[in-house]
């Protein structure tokens, strides 16, 4: 039996396509007055299937520097660990933390060197003393771009207007946290495979702070 | 043991019962037996200098360099043996360049430090090799300025990086010196090789490691090098003065290693020749 990378239904009307977890379908990253923060929905399909309405899109790799993953989940996942531990052991060598930047180019060697064999989009957003916020994006064959903002998955097609018009550099967090909200609002209300909730992580000199958003409430409320 | 006196000091991986290790002891002496090198950490960059001995007059001047440049921002000199500092420089660039390759961005000056002092220490451990029979100063100017990464697709925008730690300074001139046990320091000044005590003597007289760091400007460092070599030089050998400078962006290197000008190590040159009359005369 042949596994495509379509997802779709197959003649016996049950077959769900295992050999790619699609994640990542709306996330962005944006820079503000204090450092950045990072958003993402929650939803996570195999074709046409929720395999998880509340997904985690945003990964640590180290204190203050994140990513956004989109693309196949199991890549993603492996590109995110090899990094984590290669950022553990820079801090530990070097006796500093990593910058946004060591990250970023961690990153892009692992996603070019094997370009050919991965599917993975990543925003890589962070926190530190030098650099302030910085946010670093790698399409996919592997190249990286530093820019004020970034935004990723099928869902970003949707909001590239909005954020072009709405994105200002140097917002407060309110303002930032906000802008990010209603991006992302806007591209679940438009894209099939955006859903569920809204998670961001806002990173600043005081170190990272998760916030959760639950359709239940419009979005409105920020829940623990 | 009597023709081989104890034996503690046939192999790198013997210590002796009062804790020495014999062989880095010996490497320390063919140091000390090499032409003095010293390097000036100044307000605005590094100096380094070294007493090239004239070993032939077949020997072309100015040719056959000793200090060598590792990356574009870091210089290495060395005293001791010669060959032995060619495969420590070879080493050093591909450190690097690793670096460079791993990370995106130039290696800063503590961390090749750290890396070379490494690899000069794995050469005290093992019975098939010996130590490196030389001392080696290392001096880097890390880029103040916000660094792009390499290969990136332009430098970014200007805009969106908001957060940083106000008053907080990064990069600046660094300066360390890696001896053949693998220890190493950071130093305001360095000397090492024949004329190290009379160098060092008058490093300390400079006005290098004041609270606000270092007074001395490069231009300044460059004549008090030449200066300090004179006087360290031991009278009846020819010599040649070799001297290499790395500045900030906004200095006359623009963030290189590079060599002194021609006509400043002249003038440098002159003037440590007056005061070494002067001296004399006194």
């Amino acid at each position: 039996m042949e596994f495509g990378n379509s997802g779709s239904l197959r003649e016996d009307g049950i077959h769900l396509d295992m050999d790619r977890l699609k994640k990542g379908e709306v996330n962005m990253a944006v820079t503000f007055k204090d450092g950045v923060i990072l958003g993402a929905d929650s939803r996570t399909t195999t074709g046409a299937y929720i395999a998880n309405r509340v997904t985690d899109k945003l990964t640590q790799v180290h204190d203050t520097i994140w990513c956004c993953r989109s693309g196949s989940a199991a890549d993603t996942q492996a590109v995110a660990d090899i990094v984590k531990y290669q950022l553990e052991l820079f801090a530990m060598t070097n006796g500093k933390p990593p910058t946004t930047q060591t990250a970023g180019a961690i990153f892009q060697e692992l996603c070019y060197a094997n370009k050919d064999r991965l599917s993975a989009g990543l925003i890589i957003a962070g926190w530190d003393e030098r650099h302030g916020g910085q946010v670093y994006s790698i399409p996919l064959g592997g190249s990286l771009h530093k820019q004020p903002y970034s935004i990723g998955g099928s869902g970003s097609t949707y909001i590239y207007g909005f954020c072009d018009a709405n994105w200002r550099e140097g917002m407060e967090e309110a303002d930032a946290v906000n802008f990010v909200k209603d991006a992302l609002k806007e591209a679940i209300k438009w894209d099939g495979s955006s859903g569920g909730v809204i998670r961001m992580v806002v990173l600043t000199a005081k170190g990272a702070d998760r916030h959760l958003y639950l359709p239940d409430t419009d979005y409105k409320v920020r829940h623990e | 043991m009597t023709s081989i006196g104890t034996g503690y000091d046939l192999a790198n991986s013997i210590f002796s019962p009062d804790g020495r290790n014999f062989q880095v002891e010996y490497a320390v002496k063919a140091v000390e037996n090499g032409g003095t090198s010293i390097g000036i950490r100044c307000k605005d960059g590094v100096v380094l200098a070294v007493e090239k001995l004239v070993t032939s007059k077949l020997l072309k001047p100015n040719a056959n360099k000793r200090i060598a440049t590792v990356d574009r921002h870091l210089g290495v000199v060395y005293s001791g043996m010669i060959p032995d500092g060619r495969h420590f420089i070879e080493r050093a660039r591909d450190e690097a360049r690793a670096w460079r390759d791993t990370f995106k961005t130039p290696i800063a000056t503590a961390d090749l430090a750290s890396r070379m002092g490494g690899y000069m220490q794995a050469y005290t451990l093992y019975q098939s090799v010996r130590p490196f029979g030389i001392t080696a100063i290392v001096g880097g100017f890390d880029s103040a300025a916000e660094t792009p990464v390499d290969g990136e697709v332009g430098n970014g925008p200007a805009c969106g990086a908001g957060g940083k730690v106000a008053g907080k300074t990064h990069g600046g001139p660094f300066l360390y010196m890696i001896e053949p046990s693998g220890l190493y320091w950071g130093y305001y000044g360095a000397a090492t090789g024949k004329g190290r005590q009379a160098a060092k003597a008058e490093l300390e007289k400079l006005d290098l490691g004041g609270p606000g760091g270092p007074a001395l400007t490069m231009e300044e460092a460059v004549k008090e090098a030449a200066r300090i070599l004179y006087v360290a030089h031991d009278d009846d050998k020819e010599f040649e003065l070799e001297m290499t400078w790395i500045s900030g962006a906004d200095g006359p290197t623009k963030g290189a290693h590079h060599e002194v000008p021609k006509a400043l190590r002249e003038e440098a040159e002159r003037l440590a020749k007056q005061a070494q009359e002067e001296k004399m005369e006194e």
